[in-house]
């Protein structure tokens, strides 16, 4: 009994220490797509002026244009709903702001939510097959081609922003861009802050529908001359959960 | 061809002749060939369990088919049954540590009977526990991505390693064991170090499917450190009390008898867990409930009074807690649990007790409410539960056909 014990220490301490060791093995091995990430001085960040949001029509737009260019599906119900930006109201776009006397109009404005693009992504954190990635510009992008639709990043994310095509979306799709792909049913999808148009140097598709009143505004946030960055610095802004540490990419002026 | 025959294989002497001149794989074949030997109620048991995972076969194509649609979860609830499923029984499969631990490291002698059907309940746990995760998958034609493209900051990255090594570990052991029992040898030197491994792995299992949950930032019910001392205390509860519900049917239905003291025991590791697990539940109320902080009150709420109306778990964790304190109030009295009968009643109660708690509860719990603070309900589709249903039976195929075997080599030493 003694020595089965004292050999049960030994391999434990062995097995402890090999089991440690081959962590940094693994490590190694495997190139972490969120650490590894080359940061290429660029950011790119967007800013909502709720100011400028005053008609349905100047959040319709946004959505219609983001919706449409990317392929996402209506199916009519809250269950198997798919959205890239959509309106939420005050209390559950910062929950943790409840205040019982705050002005009326806030209690009554919608406000624009999508995907923060956070500096630190939990949604890449827990992705076990890098679907889910953070570019080097800041964006959290999704590979359609490679999520197993373990939905975990749907779990990780406090925001909210991730959606799953639980059946099938090409029925639903109502005007097909064929500029854009489509997506297969179980797999996970979110705002891509249209990483497609800014390589062909467009700006989002959201950001152009509401160019004229610049309820939007797009740009790289590390750039001190940007616009965003011009408006960060004269305005008061909010991002949502900061104490989470994510670092959202959405900047808020209320 | 005797692997196919029924007849019974009652004239051991010739069994052990014979083996003498078996090659490895015919050894396999006579072990199997124990599980194709039964009466009318075992095959009976078997076919059952057969119709069950045909139709949930059935179902699971229509949900390839049609995609996760067929079941409950939305956007807002993206992890339900299955998922709850896949908790809970990470947990089970730590029956076999509760046993390795006494028997090897305490020569506790009265888990020597008993230590196989640890080992052989350990490996339907984590078999259901892959499958479950597999029937999840939204892509599961995909799932090698998770090796194609290993992740290691991703927590499943881990918990796969884990599982598949747990399942490996099990296997090996309790076959080597069972092999060496049967041709009445002590077991190779080398497995004592893997039975050594498969306890830190034990523990590893559990940890490391709780850090899938402990570690999400914004989903307040599960972002706490005690969670992985939760599962641990959970599962040597849900272990050992399936163990004891597994050996007294066992003692029923065959010639073998576990012993009583072994069982005892195992009543009262299940004495210590339960009541563990209740207290890291109170602590984790505590802390929510007096420091105040709204979204850590608001999934107990929504779980045990219900939020803006809502509440389609409340009759579900009530039962759990009675359950729980029912168990506890019939264990905790050596002279009250030493009855089997109630021992039998107590080991069902914290099995069905934990089944809700760190199944549904502890999952769905986690997505209600939502990060926008809204409340989205959930409840199983039918196609659902009978998927469910469909991998349970397999697991309990498993664990029949495996029991079966080693009782079968246990009788023919009686």
């Amino acid at each position: 009994m003694e020595t089965n014990r004292r050999q049960f220490l030994k391999i434990l301490g062995f097995s402890t220490l090999s089991g440690l060791g081959s962590i940094p093995a693994i490590w190694a091995l495997t190139p972490n797509s969120e650490l590894g990430t080359p940061n290429s001085g660029k950011r790119w960040a967007m800013v909502v002026d709720m100011k400028k949001f005053k008609t349905e029509e100047d959040y319709k737009k946004c959505i219609d244009a983001c919706h449409s260019v990317h392929n996402v599906p209506d199916f009519g119900n809250s269950k198997d709903e798919v959205k890239w930006i959509w309106k939420m109201p005050y209390k559950n776009t910062f929950p943790e702001q409840e205040d019982d006397y705050i002005s009326g109009e806030m209690k009554q404005i919608s406000f624009m939510v999508l995907c923060n693009h956070c500096k630190n992504p939990p949604c890449v954190r827990v992705c076990p097959t890098k679907a889910t990635f953070k570019r080097a510009d800041g964006i959290v992008q999704m590979d359609y081609h490679r999520c197993i639709g373990c939905r975990f990043c749907m779990a990780a994310c406090p925001y909210g922003s991730r959606s799953f095509n639980f059946r099938d979306p090409r029925p639903f799709i109502k005007e097909k861009n064929t500029e854009y792909p489509t997506r297969a049913k179980g797999v996970v999808e979110k705002c891509n802050f249209c990483e497609e148009r800014l390589a062909k140097g467009l700006m989002p598709a959201c950001v152009e529908a509401c160019k004229d009143n610049k309820a939007l505004i797009f740009g790289d946030i590390n750039d001190p001359n940007s616009e965003v960055r011009k408006i960060l610095e004269s305005n008061y802004t909010i991002r949502r959960k900061p104490e989470l540490g994510t670092q959202p990419g959405v900047y808020y002026i209320v | 061809m005797r692997f196919f025959g029924l007849r019974p294989l009652n004239d051991s002497n010739t069994v052990r002749c014979e083996n003498l001149s078996l090659s490895a794989s015919n050894e396999i074949f006579t072990m199997i060939e124990k599980a194709l030997t039964g009466d009318r109620r075992y095959w009976g048991w078997i076919f059952f369990l057969l119709s069950i995972m045909g139709t949930g076969f059935i179902f699971y194509l229509k949900q390839l088919n049609y995609g996760l649609r067929i079941t409950g979860m939305s956007r807002d609830v993206s992890w339900g049954l299955y998922i709850a499923q896949f908790t809970f029984l990470v947990g089970v499969a730590a029956s076999a540590v509760m046993l390795v631990i006494p028997y090897y490291l305490h020569d506790y002698k009265k888990f020597g009977k008993i230590i196989i059907l640890g080992e052989f309940l350990a490996i339907p746990a984590v078999v259901m526990c892959l499958m479950f995760v597999f029937v999840d998958m939204g892509q599961p034609m995909r799932a090698m991505n998770m090796i194609l493209y290993p992740t290691p900051n991703s927590i499943m990255f881990w918990d796969m390693l884990v599982l598949n090594g747990y399942l490996f570990l099990n296997l090996i052991i309790g076959w080597t064991t069972l092999s060496a029992e049967r041709n009445d040898m002590p077991p190779p030197d080398w497995v004592k170090p893997l039975i050594y491994i498969s306890i830190p792995w034990a523990i590893s299992i559990h940890t490391v499917t709780a850090f899938l949950y402990a570690g999400l930032p914004g989903r307040h019910l599960w972002l706490t450190a005690i969670m992985a001392p939760r599962f641990l205390a959970s599962a040597f509860a849900s272990g050992p009390a399936f163990l004891i519900i597994l050996c007294l049917i066992v003692k029923r239905v065959s010639k073998f008898d576990p012993g009583i003291e072994a069982i005892q025991t195992l009543g009262k590791i299940v004495t210590y867990a339960v009541i563990i697990n209740l207290f890291f539940f109170l602590l984790e109320i505590f802390t929510a409930f007096y420091s105040n902080i709204p979204g850590h009150m608001h999934p107990f709420k929504y779980l045990f009074f219900g939020i803006e109306g809502h509440g389609k778990l409340i009759p579900w964790m009530w039962t759990s807690a009675v359950l729980t304190f029912t168990a506890i109030a019939l264990l905790i009295n050596p002279a009250v649990r030493r009855n089997e009968n109630i021992l039998m009643v107590s080991a069902i109660a914290v099995f069905i007790s934990t089944w809700i708690d760190k199944g549904m509860g502890l999952v769905v719990g986690g997505f209600i409410p939502n990060p926008f603070e809204a409340v989205t309900e959930y409840s199983p589709t039918m196609p659902e539960v009978l998927i469910t249903l469909g991998v349970w039976a397999t697991g309990l195929l498993i664990i029949t056909v495996l029991y079966k075997i080693a009782v079968s080599i246990k009788e023919e030493r009686i």
